[in-house]
C-alpha cells in the first residue's frame, strides 16, 4: 500500500497541512506545541491517531474535537423576500451589540449557536431573499464557527498554499503552471531528472511525488547549498532522498570543460544552508539537527591540549581530568566526524558529477530568479536527445531571449512559450458565475524537445528554420472545439 | 520502448513519432521492411530507424530531412487518430496534479474515448499504480486495448466495455481518484463513490456546459463529497517575433533651419519612403499572441470523498 494514501493516520512527528475554508498553513504534528492559524491558537495532540482529512473544532483551552455531522441550521420553516426594495440599512437591523456576542464567545458557546442567534436577532433576515439568507449564514458561519481539517500535504496542497500565502518564495510560480512544468516535462518514475530551481523547494518536492522514489533527481543549486524547506513539508518516506543528488551551479563549467575537481569545493560554512536555510513560516519551526551546530575547535578548547596546561591538570582533582579528557576526546571526535562529512560530501559530489558526465538525463526542469538563457544553454548538455524540458520564468522577455539563443544553438525543436489562465467559479443553483477575482499571473513557460546536436553545423535546412518566422495563422489550427 | 519507460534507440515495433516542423508531426508504427512516405520523401524503416538513436536527424530519399521521436502522452495527445473529441495537455496537467496522481495511484476513467487523458494518467501511476477505465462504445473499447498493447503499458491498464452510468466502474473500494468525461456525469457519481477507496479519495468531472456543472455539483453535495470546486485552464501560447516599429515623423525641430515642421508634415511627403523615416524604426522582441487560439475546452469540477 502507498504511503500516505486516503486513509492514513495522523502521526506525531508527521509535515501535516491545517486548512480552513480556502486557507492552508504546513505544520509539523507535535505534542503540546501550541499553533496559531487564522487568528486561533490550539494544539494538535488530540488530532494525533484520526485519519487525515478529518474536521475539527477547536473548544476551549485549544483542544480539537472531531467535529460532528451538523444538523441544519434553519430548521424552522423557510420564510423569505423576494427582493429588497423594503430593505433599508439603518445599522439597526441586528439586536445584539458587539458585547453581546462577545459575551457568548466568552462562555464557550459553540459557533454554530452563535450564528442561529444572529439570524434570530437580525429583523431583516426574514424580509431578505433565499439567496441572501444563504450568503449571509455562510459569512456568519465563516467568522464563528472555528472548524480546521487536517489534511495530508500533497502538490496540489502545497503548490496551492505557496502561491496564496508566500508567492514571493516560489517566484510567483501558480499552481496551474507548476501542473504543466510536471506534464510539459515528462516527469514519471523511472526517470533521471535534472532540476534548477530557487522555488524553496517546492518544485523539486512536485517532481519527487511524481517520480515516487524511483529514478534519479540531480538539483542544481546556486550558492552554498539547495533550499529544501517546501520540500520537507511534503513529509516524503527516507528513500526517496537515496537517489536524490545534487550539484553546486558554480562548477557546471568546469564539469562542462573538463577541469572539475572536488579540491575547490565551496568551504565548510555554507553546508548549513544545505538543509534548510528559509524555515519561510510554513512550518512551525527550524529543524536545526545537532551536528549542524557543530563549531571548529575553540581557543579554549585548544589550550587544554597544551602542554603548557598540563602543570595545572595535575592540580586539579581527577573528575576534572576525567572532564577534560572527555572534551579532549570530543574534540577530537569532532574533527574526526567533520572529516567524515567532509570526505561523504565529496563522495555525493562525485556521484552526481558521473550522473552529469553521462550527459543522458531524460529531462530538465529550470524554475529560479535567475535568468533563464546561461542555465539552458549550460544545462541542456546533460540532457539527453529526445526529451522534453521546461523553464519557467515569471517574466515573459527573458524568455524571448531564451527562446532566440537556443534557436541560434539549434539541438531543440517544438520550442514553445506558453502561459496558462485559471479561472475559478461559483456554481450554485441559478447564482453559477466567475469568481470575482482571478489571478493577474502566474508565470510563463518555455518548452521544447532535445534533438541530437549535429556540431558545426548550422540548423540552417528545411522545415524548422523556415517555419520560424511564419505567420500564425498558417501554424497554428485550431483545436476542434467541444461541441 | 514504452510509454511508461524512455529507451535510446528506435527498436522494431515501437510507435515513434516523426517530426517534420513545427506542429507538423505524425505517428509511426515501426516496422521492418516497411517504408513511411513524407512530403521530404520516404524513410526506409530497416536502414533509416532501426538501430538509430532517438532524437536522431533522419535524412529522406528526397534530400530533406525529419527528427524521430520517442513518444510521450504528450506527443501522443498531439498525434492520436481521434474517434471522440480529446483532452489536451493543458487540462490533462491540472487533472493530474488536482487529482493528486502519482507512482502507484489507482485511477478509474470514463470514458475511455481515444485515450488521450488516459496514456497520460498511466503514465502517472506507472510502475505500481493502475488505471480503470470504462468505455460503452464496443469498437472504441477495443481500439484502446489495441493502443495500450503497442504502446508497452497493457500491463498497467483494464479497460472494460460497460455504460459507467448504470454499471459503475467493475471496481469498488480501491480508487484513489475517479475522473468523469462523459455527457451525464451526475448519473455516474454514486458509482464513482464507491470505486474509490472507503477512507476516501479525489474526484473529478469534465464538461464543456455550465448546466452540466451544475447537475454534477448537485450530485457531488448529495453524495457527501466535499472540497467541490470548479475551475477552468486556458492556454495562451505566443509567437517569438522581432517587430520593427517606425518612428513617426514629428516635423523637423525649431533650430533646423532648412524645412519648418509644417512642410515636413505636409502630406505629400507622407507614404514616401524616406530615409528619414527608415533609420527612424525601434526593432524588439515580442510573444505575439495566436490570432486566434481555443477559448474553452470544459469546466473541471473536482472534489474530495473523505
Amino acid at each position: 500500500a502507498m504511503e500516505g494514501g486516503p486513509g492514513a493516520r495522523i502521526r506525531e512527528g508527521d509535515c501535516a497541512v491545517l486548512k480552513r475554508d480556502e486557507v492552508f498553513k504546513a505544520v509539523s504534528v507535535l505534542r503540546r506545541r501550541k499553533i496559531i492559524f487564522e487568528k486561533q491558537w490550539f494544539y494538535l495532540d488530540n488530532a494525533i491517531g484520526h485519519i487525515y482529512g478529518t474536521t475539527f473544532e477547536v473548544t476551549s483551552g485549544g483542544n480539537l474535537q472531531p467535529k460532528q455531522e451538523v444538523e441544519e441550521t434553519t430548521t424552522e420553516t423557510k420564510e423569505a423576500g423576494t427582493d429588497n426594495r423594503n430593505i433599508v440599512d439603518d445599522g439597526k437591523s441586528q439586536k445584539l451589540t458587539h458585547d453581546d456576542i462577545k459575551a457568548l464567545k466568552d462562555k464557550g458557546i459553540k459557533g454554530q449557536e452563535i450564528v442561529q442567534q444572529l439570524i434570530e436577532n437580525s429583523t431583516t433576515f426574514r424580509d431578505k431573499t433565499e439567496f441572501a439568507q444563504d450568503k449571509y449564514i455562510k459569512k456568519k458561519k465563516k467568522k464563528y464557527e472555528a472548524v480546521i481539517t487536517i489534511v495530508k500535504p500533497s502538490t496540489r496542497i502545497l503548490s496551492t498554499m505557496y502561491y496564496a500565502r508566500e508567492p514571493g518564495k516560489i517566484n510567483h510560480l501558480r499552481y496551474d503552471t507548476l501542473a504543466q512544468m510536471l506534464t510539459l516535462g515528462n516527469i514519471h518514475a523511472g526517470n533521471k531528472m535534472i532540476v534548477m530551481e530557487t522555488c524553496s523547494g517546492l518544485v523539486l518536492g512536485a517532481v519527487m511525488e511524481r517520480m515516487g522514489g524511483y529514478g534519479s533527481i540531480i538539483q542544481m543549486y546556486p550558492g552554498g547549498g539547495p533550499v529544501r524547506a517546501a520540500t520537507s513539508c511534503f513529509g516524503f518516506p527516507k528513500p526517496f532522498f537515496d537517489n536524490l543528488h545534487e550539484f553546486p551551479l558554480s562548477k557546471v563549467q568546469s564539469l562542462l570543460s573538463g577541469t572539475f575537481t572536488t579540491e575547490t569545493l565551496p568551504a565548510d560554512p555554507e553546508e548549513n544552508a544545505l538543509v534548510e536555510e528559509e524555515s519561510n513560516g510554513l512550518t512551525e519551526e527550524k529543524q536545526t539537527s545537532p551536528q549542524e551546530t557543530e563549531e571548529e575547535p575553540t581557543p579554549e578548547a585548544a589550550m587544554e591540549i597544551n602542554p603548557t596546561e598540563e602543570q595545572d591538570a595535575m592540580d586539579v582533582n581527577a573528575e576534572d581530568v576525567e572532564f577534560k579528557e572527555n572534551k579532549e576526546k570530543e574534540n577530537k571526535e569532532n574533527v574526526r566526524e567533520k572529516q567524515i562529512k567532509q570526505w561523504e560530501r565529496r563522495k555525493k559530489l562525485l556521484e552526481a558529477a558521473a550522473l552529469l558526465r553521462e550527459k543522458n538525463a531524460d529531462g530538465l526542469i529550470v524554475a529560479s530568479k535567475f535568468h533563464p538563457t546561461p542555465l539552458l544553454l549550460s544545462l541542456l548538455e546533460f540532457v539527453a536527445p529526445s526529451r522534453p524540458f521546461v523553464v519557467y520564468c515569471q517574466y515573459k522577455e527573458p524568455l524571448l531571449d531564451c527562446y532566440t539563443k537556443l534557436r541560434e544553438r539549434g539541438g531543440v525543436i517544438n520550442l514553445k512559450l506558453s502561459e496558462t489562465w485559471l479561472r475559478n467559479y461559483q456554481v450554485l443553483p441559478d447564482r453559477s458565475h466567475p469568481k470575482l477575482t482571478m489571478s493577474g499571473g502566474g508565470g510563463y513557460l518555455l518548452s521544447g524537445i532535445t534533438v541530437v546536436l549535429d556540431k558545426g553545423k548550422s540548423e540552417s535546412s528545411n522545415s524548422e528554420a523556415l517555419k520560424m518566422e511564419e505567420p500564425s495563422s498558417k501554424r497554428c489550427k485550431l483545436q476542434d472545439l467541444p461541441c | 520502448m514504452s510509454f511508461v519507460e524512455y529507451g535510446d534507440t528506435i527498436k522494431d515495433g515501437d510507435t515513434a513519432i516523426v517530426f517534420l516542423g513545427h506542429e507538423s508531426m505524425f505517428p509511426v508504427k515501426v516496422q521492418h521492411g516497411t517504408v513511411t512516405q513524407t512530403k521530404y520523401g520516404v524513410i526506409r524503416h530497416s536502414t533509416d530507424l532501426i538501430g538509430k538513436k532517438y532524437g536522431s536527424k533522419v535524412t529522406c530519399s528526397k534530400g530533406g530531412w525529419v527528427f524521430i521521436l520517442h513518444p510521450t502522452p504528450e506527443l501522443w495527445t498531439m498525434n492520436l487518430p481521434h474517434r471522440t473529441q480529446i483532452l489536451y495537455s493543458t487540462d490533462i496537467s491540472i487533472i493530474t496534479m488536482m487529482l493528486e496522481l502519482k507512482p502507484g495511484s489507482i485511477v478509474c476513467e470514463s470514458g475511455t474515448g481515444s485515450a488521450s487523458l488516459s496514456h497520460a494518467l498511466i503514465r502517472t501511476v506507472a510502475p505500481t499504480g493502475h488505471l480503470y477505465t470504462v468505455e460503452f462504445h464496443q469498437q472504441r473499447a477495443e481500439k484502446a486495448r489495441e493502443e495500450f498493447r503497442e504502446h508497452g503499458v497493457e500491463h498497467l491498464v483494464t479497460v472494460t466495455n460497460q455504460d459507467v452510468c448504470k454499471n459503475g466502474f467493475g471496481v469498488s473500494n480501491i480508487a484513489d481518484a475517479v475522473f468523469l468525461d462523459i455527457p451525464s456525469p451526475w448519473e455516474a457519481i454514486g458509482h464513482a463513490k464507491s470505486a474509490l477507496k472507503a477512507e476516501g479519495g479525489r474526484i473529478c468531472s469534465f464538461s464543456p456546459c455550465i448546466e452540466q456543472v451544475q447537475r454534477t455539483c448537485l450530485a457531488m453535495e448529495e453524495y457527501g463529497f466535499t472540497e467541490i470546486n470548479t475551475l477552468e485552464i486556458l492556454l495562451r501560447v505566443y509567437n517569438v517575433r522581432t517587430i520593427s516599429l517606425q518612428i513617426p515623423d514629428l516635423g523637423k525641430a525649431a533650430e533646423d533651419n532648412s524645412s519648418t515642421g509644417f512642410d515636413s508634415s505636409n502630406p505629400s511627403h507622407q507614404g514616401s519612403p524616406c530615409a528619414n523615416l527608415q533609420q527612424g524604426t525601434v526593432q524588439f522582441k515580442s510573444g505575439v499572441p495566436l490570432r486566434e487560439v481555443v477559448g474553452h475546452t470544459g469546466y473541471l469540477t473536482f472534489a474530495t470523498k473523505s
